[in-house]
């Protein structure tokens, strides 16, 4: 990973900035290179205060791994609700899970909340203040502990390998 | 031959998105209650503008060389609508809203809490209640 230097406090929030601003613009010439290139300095360096400590990514081959295979669940779990919701019967089982978490800092949780959120059947309600248990309320469950074991080896043992390890 | 093959793929995406939008705003009128609501814009409209998205996509990479934005808006609705999911959800615990009563656990947000004291007891008739 780059290193963090005075000029460059988040490298990649500013190569992230550089790439929207080249997308949005949709060209590759100089002057958008160099107007992109100000703006990926100039915006880190003015809203650093209010960041919080950027976490280092020690696995960034298993970040995009763990990308593909929430992308394959956004799948799924779009075509679990769709036929749940057309399912005339009707028969779902809703229940509210406190997942205690392992994570601890506050990206990871986000991203592990995010992910909750995409994927089947659950959404992630509520960060306790105590910041270990997050409330999931989760559409058609059977076995609440078996939901939970899935989400721990699912997500968020990679999370950890990737954020914490 | 390949451009019919394509604009076919374009069709697919264009109707499996409209689909997945309506699936998701069906589930929106017709599931119990407002935490189940939730999950049909949350997830299925996710899809659906994915979809979407593909399909224009490939129908203007055809037409006037690649274009790339729309994978902008694609990573700004994967960012946002879990937010917005979250929120909303939140701010139902707040408000103490009742799930259904299948609905199995018992959050202790949802407790009722007995209010501190009623208007008769209140001390000195302060209160900011008329």
């Amino acid at each position: 990973m780059i290193p963090p230097t005075r000029w460059l406090p988040m490298p990649i929030l500013s190569v992230l900035l550089l790439v929207v601003w080249l997308l949005l613009q949709h060209s590759v010439a100089l002057g958008q290179w160099l107007l992109g290139g100000v703006l990926a300095i100039a915006i880190p360096l003015v809203c650093r205060p209010f960041w919080e400590r950027q976490p280092t990514i020690k696995r960034p081959w298993r970040l995009f791994l763990y990308v593909l295979r929430v992308l394959g669940d956004i799948v799924t779990a779009n075509l679990q609700v769709s036929k749940l919701i057309l399912d005339p019967r009707g028969r779902m089982r809703p229940a509210f899970v406190e997942y205690p978490l392992t994570l601890k800092e506050n990206f990871p949780i986000t991203i592990l909340a995010s992910t909750i959120t995409m994927t089947p059947g659950t959404v992630s309600a509520h960060l306790r203040l105590d910041g270990r248990t997050l409330l999931i309320h989760a559409l058609d469950v059977s076995d609440i502990n078996e939901l939970i074991d899935e989400i721990h080896q699912r997500y968020e043992r990679p999370l950890m390998e990737i954020f914490e390890s | 031959m390949l451009e019919s093959l394509l604009e076919g793929v374009i069709a697919f995406m264009l109707i499996a998105g409209g689909a997945f939008a309506f699936i998701g705003s069906l589930g929106l009128t017709h599931l119990k209650d407002f935490y189940m609501r939730l999950h049909g814009p949350s997830k299925t409209t996710t899809l659906g503008v994915g979809c979407t998205l593909i399909g224009s996509m490939i129908y203007f990479s055809l037409h006037d060389g690649p274009v790339v934005q729309e994978f902008l808006i694609t990573i700004f609705v994967f960012i946002t609508a879990p937010v917005s999911a979250h929120m909303l959800a939140k701010s139902a615990l707040h408000h103490k809203l009742k799930p259904d009563a299948s609905t199995r656990g018992n959050p202790e947000e949802l407790e009722s809490e007995k209010p501190k004291h009623t208007v008769e007891e209140s001390p000195q008739g302060n209160s900011p209640l008329p």
